[in-house]
């Protein structure tokens, strides 16, 4: 554990929204080849945590680390949404938000935005460097419609996909941006069994194969289980415990802040 | 059907009813007579149901079509069939150029006038479509930037004599230029509030060139501005207005042009998607200030470059020309035609603009048929004319599975 390159940092996180104080102190950190997991009752504070690392809001207290290989550190406190993403740290939300007019491979297309760099005057002379430009980042990303197992759809409008395929669009259209971290807000939400099986196995193999490391919130157990080490547990704000699936399995506090009541429900 | 009947049957009779006194009795205060008039009830009854029984008819066609939507097995109509055939698009195109060129042979010179008249407005349209179309930022007071062109031109050619050709682009830059300007305050604004301020700015424009004599000559205005000059060759009235077209014409094909490309561009993807979801767009690494600068900048370009064209034209221009009956003009074009497509938008200014100079005799009723034909687009047709195409990436997608696929 202790050589793996940290890739984000989290130190003593604390947000507050006037009186309510969301998200408490938390620390947290995601290495190199991880699949890191944030769990938690509802309003425990993970999609607020989730919004202050990526820019979204500004954090009332604590650092926000970033360490990109063979890069400086950067701190990402008070930086804006795009350029966190320009960083290398990419998203997906929880209440699906996609470009709902626009075409799947276009949707993956906005990823690439911030990796090119066509201008107003290049696009209005269209020379060859902004046509060859243009013809790369369709390629990739119908290739990356490909890996998430979308290309038959990739001329639909992203609102007539079903719903787990939205959700896959979403990763998409995040890798699209040539992340290192990639953060996902319940991937899972609205699966059915079969949808979220294969989910585990793109997850896994955006791990594996693109060298992606992943801090993921969910609610499905299973797959969290299955997937992800460590595991981070949240409650009204805190953070109440982290470690191996099992540890977290067999930890006290979370049984009865979280586990306990789906056992008792099961 | 019946039902429809029915009801169209019991909205006449109400409107019978409640026109009656109105239509049907007339008191002849001269002769302390009273007229009965029942034939116009007559035409009353008639005239309703059949509007009615056609309302009817028309809500249930939508129905039936958005039910047909959202099974998701929508069948491109033939028309847009037609419109997304690549080799007609070109003749049609091609044809069309042929016309707008040897239109100045064909007609005299009042309808030539007409047709510059038009196609400022589509070079507008076009220019507003960019901002409220594509990026999807509401702006009341585009004409604002207009006028800055207008009064370029008019304020350099009165005091330093310079020519059109070389206020030109400097019409097009200053108008860039207040776009900037006036675009950083708002780049936080959205949707609504948006739209007042620039209301806003719009307004203290015309009364800021109204009250600064001065500089603007206030209500009195700018006369006697030169048209544009050929190699010094003197024209006459004729020869001017059909150079105008031309000089108009050049302008019109290169704003399309521009605007397209600018559309099928990471530039123009980045404004459609900013229309569509803002937070996604940051966080997607979109930089939301530049573009949104960007697109309201180059949307104040055009108008600022027409407006010197415009001063041009008119020979004469004052604040009445830059009000809000005209932001709210150029923005019912870019409404009717529909929302980013650049065709919807040149036929919406077509319509909205030779439509009232050739039904001179409705003069009066001009902002009724605005107001109904909105209201009626606004349900039938939400969208505009014509939507938006964008074919661009689905050719080189299908290209790319071709490829894949074979190889
Ligand atoms: N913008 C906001 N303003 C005020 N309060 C907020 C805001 N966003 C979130 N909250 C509050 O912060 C708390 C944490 O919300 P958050 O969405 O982070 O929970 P969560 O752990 O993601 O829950 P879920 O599992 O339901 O997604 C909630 O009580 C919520 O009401
Ligand atoms: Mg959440």
């Amino acid at each position: 554990m202790a050589e793996k390159h940290k890739f984000l940092e989290v130190k003593g996180l604390t947000m507050d929204f006037g009186g309510l104080r969301a998200v408490d102190s938390v620390s947290l950190e995601v290495c190199e080849g991880e699949i890191a997991a944030l769990i938690g009752p509802n309003g425990a504070g993970k999609t607020t945590f989730f919004n202050c690392v990526t820019g979204i809001y500004t954090p009332t207290k604590g650092d926000i680390l970033l360490h990109p290989k063979g890069q400086p550190t950067r701190r990402l406190n008070g930086l804006k949404p795009n350029k966190v993403t320009e960083m290398g740290l990419a998203r997906t939300f929880q209440n699906i938000r996609l470009f709902s007019d626009m075409t799947v491979l276009e949707n993956v297309m906005i990823g690439r935005h911030c990796r090119t760099k066509s201008g107003i005057f290049r696009s209005i002379v269209r020379g060859r460097g902004m046509r060859e430009e243009e013809q790369q980042i369709v390629e990739s990303s119908y290739e990356l419609l490909k890996k998430v197992g979308l290309a038959e759809f990739s001329n639909d409008f992203a609102k007539n996909l079903p719903y787990g395929a939205q959700r896959r669009l979403e990763i998409a259209r995040a890798m699209a941006t040539d992340p290192f971290l990639l953060l996902l807000d319940e991937p899972a939400a609205g699966m059915n069994p079969q949808e979220t099986a294969d989910l585990d196995q793109l997850i896994c193999k955006i791990s594996e194969e693109d060298r992606i490391a992943i801090l993921l919130i969910e609610h499905d157990m299973k797959l969290v289980m299955n997937i992800s080490n460590p595991i981070y547990v949240m409650e009204y704000g805190k953070k109440i415990a982290e470690g191996s699936p099992q540890q977290i399995k067999d930890n006290p506090k979370v049984i009865e802040a979280y586990l306990g009541e789906e056992t008792e429900d099961a | 059907m019946l039902r429809g009947f029915k009801q169209s049957l019991i909205v006449s009779a109400w409107f019978v009813f409640l026109t009656f006194p109105l239509m049907a009795v007339r008191v002849n205060t001269t002769e302390q007579l009273v007229e009965w008039r029942f034939q116009n009830l007559l035409w009353v009854a008639l005239a309703t149901f059949g509007l009615s029984y056609v309302w009817r008819y028309m809500l249930e066609r939508k129905q039936a079509k958005k039910q047909v939507d959202e099974l998701g097995n929508e069948k491109p109509s033939k028309t847009r069939l037609l419109m997304e055939d690549m080799s007609f698009r070109y003749k049609a195109m091609g044809a069309l150029l042929v016309f707008a060129l040897v239109f100045p042979l064909l007609f005299d010179s009042y309808q030539v006038n007409i047709m510059n008249l038009a196609l400022i407005y589509v070079v507008l349209g076009l220019g507003l479509n960019i901002s409220v179309g594509l990026a999807g930022l509401l702006d009341l007071g585009y004409i604002a930037f207009f006028g800055v062109g207008a009064y370029t031109y008019g304020l350099l050619n009165y005091h330093f004599d310079l020519g059109f050709w070389a206020v030109l682009p400097v019409g097009g830059v200053l108008g860039c230029l207040f776009g900037v300007v006036l675009g950083f305050p708002i780049l936080r604004l959205r949707g609504d509030y948006l739209a007042i301020v620039t209301l806003g700015f719009g307004m203290i424009f015309q009364i800021v060139l109204q009250n600064w004599s001065d500089f603007t000559q206030g209500m009195a205005g700018i006369s006697k501005i030169a048209s544009p000059g050929l190699f010094g060759i003197d024209m006459n009235i004729t020869g001017s207005i059909t150079y105008i077209y031309y000089i108009m014409l050049a302008l019109v094909v290169f704003t399309i042009l521009v605007t397209m490309r600018l559309r099928n561009s990471r530039i123009g993807r980045a404004w459609i998607a900013l229309r569509e979801d803002e937070i996604a767009c940051v966080a997607m690494g979109i930089d939301m200030a530049r573009t949104k600068l960007s697109a309201y900048a180059l949307g104040a370009f055009w108008a600022g470059m027409i407006g010197v064209l415009f001063a041009a034209k008119q020979a004469y221009i004052n604040p009445a020309s830059f009000g809000f009956m005209e932001s709210a003009i150029v923005l019912s074009i870019v409404v009717l035609g529909g929302m980013g497509s650049i065709l919807g938008v040149i036929l919406g200014a077509f319509i909205l603009i030779l439509m009232p100079e050739y039904l001179r005799a409705f003069a009066e009723y001009r902002m009724l048929a605005f107001g109904a034909a909105m209201v009626l687009m606004m349900i039938f047709r939400p969208q505009g004319l014509i939507s938006n195409i964008r074919q661009k990436y689905e050719y080189q997608g299908n290209d790319l599975k071709e490829k894949t696929e074979n190889g």
